[in-house]
C-alpha cells in the first residue's frame, strides 16, 4: 500500500503528531514499506476465524461500588506542566 | 406532525441520544466518587487521570444498573458485549480514548410508548443502550487565554440510550425525554436531574418532504432541559426547512443550542470527520452476564410507569390523563396510593394532582419537600368525607396546613371550621338574612333566579362560609319559594 | 568485579542468611559496579541511596532471622515501571521530569519482598525497538565486544539496560518487559537468562503500557534459578489489572533442576528459516541432543502460521500502542510545547517529545485502525493471531515444551540495521510468536557465535506451565555450562 503524503499528512493529523515538512516524504516511503510488508497477511485465509478477543482466557472481573480512590488532588496536579486554583490550564478552547 | 413550508408540507425526522448519569457511589472503572459539586478535582484517581500504566476495573453495580434500564425499556440484553476505545484528543479526555462500547453493547433493540397530552399512545423506538466513561469538564471563561479543565467528571457512568429516528414533533421529543427520565427515575439507576447535568440529550434531526427520502441531518449536543429540547428541536426543523426552501442544501453539522437566543448554531471548533478508530478495549475482557442474573434483576424490578398507570386506571377507576398525571414520577404515584388508602380514590386524585401539585409548583417544591405529607392529606379527606368540612372550607383548611405545617384536625378545632350541617341552625341564619332583603326576595319571586347566588353568598358569610353548601341551598330555595 | 558481584541471586541469598556479609556491603558493592558500568549506558538513574536504605531494613530482618525471600538482594529496574518518587521515563523526552505518585505492582512486589533499588535501567523509548537504540537519553552499550574488534555492540531491546547491567555485573538482577521479545532476545545477545512468564502472570499496573495484549514483565538474571526466585516474588493476581489471572503462585523454585526424563521436546519445523546462520542451526541442534541425553524425546511439530507472526504483530502492536500513548498530550504530565491553541500544543509536543521508531509506529497504528481499514488490517490480525494461538495449542497436543532459537544471529554492532526498520523488526522472528499467543517463554545462554558472542536457546510451554519452562531450561543450563564472560565486567581492574 503505497502511501501518499496527503494521506501521511491525515494521519499524522489524527495522532496529533507534528511532522516537519522535510520529513514528509521519507515518512511515506517508510510507512508504505511497511504496510507493504504486513500486506502479506491477506494471503492468509481467515474465512469463519474468531478474532482473538484476548489471550487472558477468564471473564471480565467485577468491583465493589464503593469509593476506594481519588480525594488526591495534590497527586494529581502534582506532575502538571501548568495548573491554576486546582484545574489543570491549556491553551483556550473556542467551542 | 407537518409543518408548513413555502413550498408545501414538511415533516422532521428526530432522533435522540440521551446521556444518563449512572446512580453509583463509584466511578464506571475507578474507585473514585461521582458525588456532584465537589472541588475540582478532588475526585479523581490517577485511573481517571489516565497516569502511565493505570488500568481500568469495572464496577459491577453499574452493570446492574444498565441492565435494569434495559429491562425497563424493554429491551434486549446482550449476555455478551464488549468495551471498545473511542479515540480522539481533546482537553477532558485524559486518556486522548474514551471506553465506550461500539459494536457490541450491553443493551439491544427496545420500545417505550409515550404518554402523549391528548391521550394517544405513540410507541418510540430504542436502538441501543450501552455503558461508556463521561469526559471531564473544560471551563473556558476562567481566564482570558487559558481554559481550566476539571477531571471529577471523568469516568463517571454513562448510559448512552439512543432512540430509532422515529420522534416527529418537537411533542413528541419532550414526551421521549420525560418519559426515558421517569423510566430511569423509578428504576433509581438515574436521578435524572437535568439542571445538575445527570441527563442530557443530542438531538439528531433531518427534515424531508412526507413520503420522501431521509435528508441530512444536523446534530444538537448536550441539550439539558426538555423545554430546550423541544425548542431547539423546532428551531432547527425550522431552520432547515428555509434552508432547502431557498435552494440551499444542509451541512452535516454539530451543532449548539444557546438558550438565551433560542436558535441553534454550529460548534467553531475544526471542521473534521472524526474518525473515531473503535477496537476492544484490551485492557478489558468480553463482558459476560449470567441468565439467571438477569432474570433475577427482572424479577426485582419495581412496577414501572405503564403498568402503574393501566393498575391505577382498572384499580381506582381513574381516567387515563388521571392516572398518566399521577404515574408519572414514582415518588408521585406512591404518595398518592398513601393518600388513596381506605378512601375515595377520585376525590384523592383530585387533591394530590390539583391543589396538591398547584401549592408544589408554585414553590418550586417536589413531592419530596411537601409541606402537607401523604398522611395529613389523608387526614384532611376523611374530614370531608365525615362531613365534618365543606369541599370549600377543606380548601381553607388546607392552605392553612400549608401554610402552619399543622395537622387538618388541629387546624379545625382552633379556628372552629366544622361545616354547619344543623337544618336549624342553617334555617337561623337564612331568616336573619332574608329579613334585611325585601325588595331582593320580591325580585327573585318575580323571575330574578340569578339572585339566588346573592342569597347564598350573604347566608355564607353570616355563617362564616361553614354552611353545607347542599343543604343551604336547598333550604334557601324552600323559604324563597314561600 | 568484586567477589560479592560474582555471586549469582540464590548464592547471595544464602550467604547474607550464613552472615557472611551484610546486604549494606552487598548493596555497596553494587554501587560500586554500577558507577563503573557508566560507559555503558545501561542505568538512566542511579538511586544508591534507596538501595542503602533499603539494605539496612533487610539487615534488620536478616539479624532477627525473619529474612523474606529477597532480603538484600541490588535489583536494577527498566525504566518503564513506574516506581513511586523516582523519576520514569519510559527512555522518553515525552516523560521527562514525570515523578509517579505511585509503584508499579510488581515492584510494590519486589520491594515487599525485601530487594532494593540501585537504579532504573535505559530502554528503548516506550520499549518499541529491539537493540536499545531508539532511547531519547542515548544508546546502550553491550558489555560484550568482538574479540579484536572496538565497535561497541547493541544489548538487544528493549530491555536493554538490563540485560546489559546484568551480564556487566552491575546488579544482581533485573526486571524488563516483553512485547514481543524485549525481555528473551536481549537476555540472548547478553548471554543471561531472561524469562517472559504467561500473559496474566504478573500484573500491568503501574507499567508504561505498549501494548496491552502483548506486555508482559519479567526478571532477567544470571542464572535460571535466580529467575524462579525472581519469578515467585514478582508474580501474583492484581485485582487492579482486569486482566490480571487469578492463580496461585506456584514455588517456581522447586522446577529448577527437575529431570527431563520422558518429557517430550517440541521442534517446530518452521522455525527453521531460510538464511539462517548456520552456527543458530548447530546450536539447536547441540540443544535438542543435550536435552535427548538428559532423557528426553523431541518430536517435529508444525507451527504453520509462523510465517505471519512478525505481521500480526506489527499490525496489533502498533495499533494498541497508537492509542496508549495518545495520553502524552502535555496536560498532565511530561514534556509540554506550547501552542497558540490545544491542538498546536497537543502536536508540537508530541512531535518534541516522541523519538522517530515511536512515531513511525504510532502513524501505522493510526492507520491500521482508521475507517476504511479497520477489517483489513486490525481485524485481519486478530484471525491471524488467533490461528497462531490455535497453532501453540495443536503442537502442545504432542509435547510438553518446545524448543527453538533465541535470536536469528546474535547481537551486530550499534549503526547496523538502521537504515530499514524492517530489518530492525526481523530480531525478534522467534520471539513474537510467543507474545502473540500469550505463552511463557526463556532464553536461556547456551553458546558462543563464531565471532564469540552469546547465543541463547528458547523454551516455550504452555500457558501458566512456567514451571517446565524452568525444568527443561536448567536442563539447557546444566548441558551448555555456558561461563564466557564478557569484555566488560564493572569491577574488573
Amino acid at each position: 500500500m503505497a502511501l501518499d503524503k496527503a494521506t501521511v499528512a491525515r494521519i499524522a493529523d489524527l495522532a496529533r503528531i507534528k511532522l516537519p515538512e522535510a520529513e514528509r516524504d521519507a515518512i511515506a516511503v517508510e510507512l508504505s514499506k511497511i504496510l507493504d510488508w504486513i500486506e502479506q497477511l491477506n494471503q492468509v485465509p481467515t474465512d469463519g476465524v474468531e478474532p482473538m478477543a484476548s489471550v487472558a482466557h477468564m471473564k471480565l472481573p467485577m468491583r465493589e461500588d464503593k469509593v476506594t480512590d481519588g480525594d488526591c488532588r495534590d497527586k494529581i496536579l502534582q506532575n502538571a506542566p501548568q495548573a491554576a486554583n486546582g484545574f489543570f490550564a491549556v491553551p483556550k478552547v473556542v467551542e | 406532525m407537518t409543518i408548513k413550508g413555502k413550498s408545501g408540507d414538511w415533516e422532521m425526522v428526530v432522533g435522540l441520544e440521551i446521556h444518563a448519569h449512572v446512580t453509583s457511589k463509584a466511578k464506571l472503572f475507578s474507585g473514585a466518587s461521582t458525588a456532584f459539586g465537589a472541588e475540582p478535582n478532588t475526585q479523581v484517581s490517577t485511573v481517571d487521570a489516565a497516569f502511565p500504566g493505570m488500568l481500568p476495573v469495572i464496577n459491577r453495580f453499574c452493570v446492574e444498573q444498565a441492565v435494569k434500564s434495559g429491562l425497563g425499556l424493554d429491551a434486549q440484553i446482550n449476555l455478551t458485549s464488549v468495551f471498545d476505545r473511542k479515540n480522539y484528543f481533546y482537553a477532558d479526555l485524559p486518556a486522548g480514548y474514551q471506553i465506550s462500547q461500539f459494536t457490541r453493547p450491553i443493551v439491544g433493540k427496545g420500545k417505550i410508548t409515550l404518554d402523549m397530552p391528548d391521550g394517544s399512545p405513540r410507541e418510540i423506538g430504542i436502538t441501543r443502550l450501552h455503558l461508556e466513561q463521561d469526559a471531564g469538564k473544560s471551563l473556558h471563561d476562567q481566564h482570558p487565554s487559558q481554559t481550566y479543565v476539571d477531571l471529577n467528571r471523568a469516568g463517571v457512568a454513562l448510559m448512552e440510550i439512543v432512540s430509532e429516528p422515529d420522534i416527529r414533533s418537537a411533542e413528541e421529543a419532550g414526551a421521549y425525554v420525560k418519559k426515558v427520565r421517569s423510566i430511569l427515575r423509578y428504576l433509581g439507576t438515574c436521578d435524572g436531574n437535568m439542571e445538575e447535568g445527570s441527563l442530557r440529550c443530542d438531538c439528531n434531526v433531518s427534515v424531508r418532504k412526507p413520503g420522501g427520502k431521509l435528508g441530512t441531518r444536523c446534530e444538537i449536543k448536550n441539550v439539558n432541559s426538555v423545554r430546550f429540547v423541544m425548542q431547539a428541536i423546532d428551531y432547527e426543523a425550522r431552520r432547515q426547512i428555509g434552508v432547502l426552501e431557498e435552494g440551499g442544501k444542509i451541512d452535516q453539522e454539530t451543532r449548539l443550542f444557546d438558550a438565551a437566543k433560542g436558535a441553534t448554531r454550529p460548534m467553531r471548533s475544526k471542521e473534521e470527520s472524526h474518525d473515531y478508530r473503535y477496537f476492544p478495549d484490551p485492557d478489558l475482557l468480553p463482558l459476560v452476564l449470567d441468565q439467571d442474573w438477569v432474570a433475577k434483576l427482572k424479577a426485582g424490578l419495581p412496577e414501572l410507569p405503564d403498568a402503574k398507570k393501566a393498575r391505577f386506571v382498572r384499580d381506582y377507576k381513574l381516567s387515563p390523563y388521571d392516572a398518566g398525571v399521577l404515574a408519572g414520577e414514582r415518588e408521585d404515584a406512591e404518595y398518592f396510593e398513601t393518600v388513596a388508602k381506605g378512601r375515595d380514590p377520585k376525590l384523592a386524585s383530585n387533591w394530590v394532582t390539583v391543589e396538591l401539585f398547584g401549592v408544589l409548583n408554585k414553590r418550586a417544591k417536589t413531592i419530596a419537600d411537601s409541606p402537607v405529607k401523604a398522611q395529613a392529606l389523608g387526614e384532611l379527606i376523611d374530614l370531608i368525607a365525615d362531613g365534618t368540612l365543606s369541599g370549600r372550607l377543606a380548601k381553607d383548611v388546607f392552605a392553612a396546613m400549608v401554610e402552619t405545617g399543622k395537622g387538618a384536625k388541629a387546624i379545625v378545632a382552633e379556628k372552629g371550621l366544622k361545616q354547619v350541617t344543623d337544618t336549624g341552625e342553617i334555617e337561623r341564619a337564612i331568616d336573619a338574612v332574608l329579613a334585611k332583603e325585601p325588595a331582593n326576595i320580591a325580585k327573585y319571586r318575580a323571575g330574578n333566579e340569578k339572585l339566588l347566588g346573592y342569597f347564598v353568598g350573604l347566608v355564607m358569610k353570616a355563617t362564616g362560609g361553614r354552611a353545607n353548601p347542599a343543604m343551604l341551598n336547598e333550604l334557601l330555595k324552600k323559604k324563597l319559594s314561600g | 568485579m568484586s567477589a560479592l558481584t560474582a555471586l549469582s541471586l540464590a548464592q547471595a541469598r544464602d550467604g547474607l542468611k550464613r552472615k557472611d556479609f551484610t546486604a549494606r556491603e552487598l548493596s555497596l558493592a553494587y554501587i560500586k559496579a554500577v558507577e563503573d558500568a557508566r560507559p555503558l549506558n545501561a542505568f538512566l538513574k542511579e538511586t544508591p541511596e534507596r538501595a542503602l536504605a533499603m539494605a539496612k531494613e533487610s539487615d534488620a530482618r536478616i539479624e532477627k532471622g525473619r529474612a523474606l525471600p529477597l532480603d538484600g538482594v541490588p535489583i536494577a529496574v527498566k525504566d518503564l515501571f513506574c516506581t513511586e518518587g523516582v523519576e520514569t521515563t519510559a527512555g522518553s523526552k515525552i516523560l521527562k521530569g514525570f515523578v509517579p505518585p505511585y509503584e508499579s505492582t510488581v515492584t510494590a512486589n519486589l520491594w515487599r519482598a525485601g530487594a532494593c533499588m540501585l537504579g532504573k535501567t535505559n530502554l528503548d523509548e516506550f520499549a518499541m525497538g529491539s537493540a536499545n537504540v531508539t532511547s531519547a537519553y542515548g544508546h546502550v552499550e553491550s558489555p560484550w565486544r568482538r574479540p579484536g574488534d572496538n565497535r561497541p555492540l547493541v544489548p538487544g531491546g528493549s530491555s536493554g539496560g538490563s540485560a546489559a547491567s546484568v551480564a556487566a555485573r552491575a546488579a544482581l538482577s533485573a526486571i524488563g518487559t516483553d512485547t514481543g521479545g524485549s525481555i528473551r532476545q536481549p537476555a540472548g545477545f547478553c548471554g543471561i537468562v531472561g524469562l517472559k512468564p504467561t500473559y496474566g502472570r504478573c500484573s500491568r499496573w503501574g507499567i508504561v503500557a505498549f501494548a496491552s495484549s502483548l506486555d508482559q514483565a519479567g526478571p532477567m538474571t544470571r542464572d535460571v534459578r535466580d529467575a524462579a526466585i525472581m519469578l515467585k516474588a514478582m508474580a501474583g493476581h492484581d485485582p487492579r489489572d482486569s486482566t490480571s489471572a487469578d492463580l496461585k503462585v506456584p514455588d517456581f523454585e522447586q522446577a529448577v533442576g527437575q529431570s527431563v526424563k520422558g518429557l517430550k521436546i517440541g521442534i517446530p519445523k518452521e522455525y527453521r528459516i531460510d538464511g539462517m546462520p548456520k552456527e543458530i542451526e548447530a546450536l539447536w541442534q547441540r540443544g535438542i541432543d543435550w536435552l535427548k541425553s538428559a532423557g528426553a524425546t523431541t518430536v517435529e511439530i508444525s507451527l504453520p502460521m509462523t510465517r505471519y507472526a512478525l505481521a500480526t504483530y506489527y499490525i496489533i502492536a502498533p495499533a494498541e500502542a497508537s492509542s496508549n500513548l495518545a495520553r502524552y498530550d502535555g496536560v498532565r504530565f511530561g514534556l509540554r510545547v506550547p501552542g497558540e491553541s490545544l491542538d498546536e500544543m497537543y502536536e508540537n509536543t508530541r512531535g518534541a517529545g516522541f523519538g522517530a521508531e515511536v512515531r513511525r509506529r504510532i502513524l501505522i497504528g493510526t492507520y491500521v485502525l482508521s475507517a476504511g481499514y479497520y477489517d483489513a488490517y486490525y481485524l485481519k490480525a486478530q484471525k491471524v493471531r488467533a490461528l497462531i494461538a490455535r497453532d501453540f495449542e495443536q503442537a502442545f497436543k504432542q509435547c510438553d515444551a518446545i524448543l527453538t532459537p533465541t535470536a536469528p544471529s546474535a547481537a551486530f554492532a550499534i549503526g547496523e540495521k538502521m537504515d530499514d526498520p524492517i530489518s530492525m523488526y526481523l530480531n525478534d522472528v522467534f520471539t513474537v510468536p510467543v507474545n502473540l499467543a500469550g505463552l511463557p517463554g526463556i532464553s536461556v545462554p547456551a553458546g558462543l557465535s563464531g565471532e564469540g558472542l552469546p547465543l541463547g536457546l528458547q523454551v516455550i510451554g504452555r500457558a501458566f506451565d512456567e514451571e517446565m519452562v524452568l525444568r527443561v531450561g536448567s536442563a539447557i543450563e546444566s548441558a551448555a555450562k555456558f561461563d564466557a564472560k564478557p569484555q566488560f565486567v564493572a569491577g574488573k581492574a
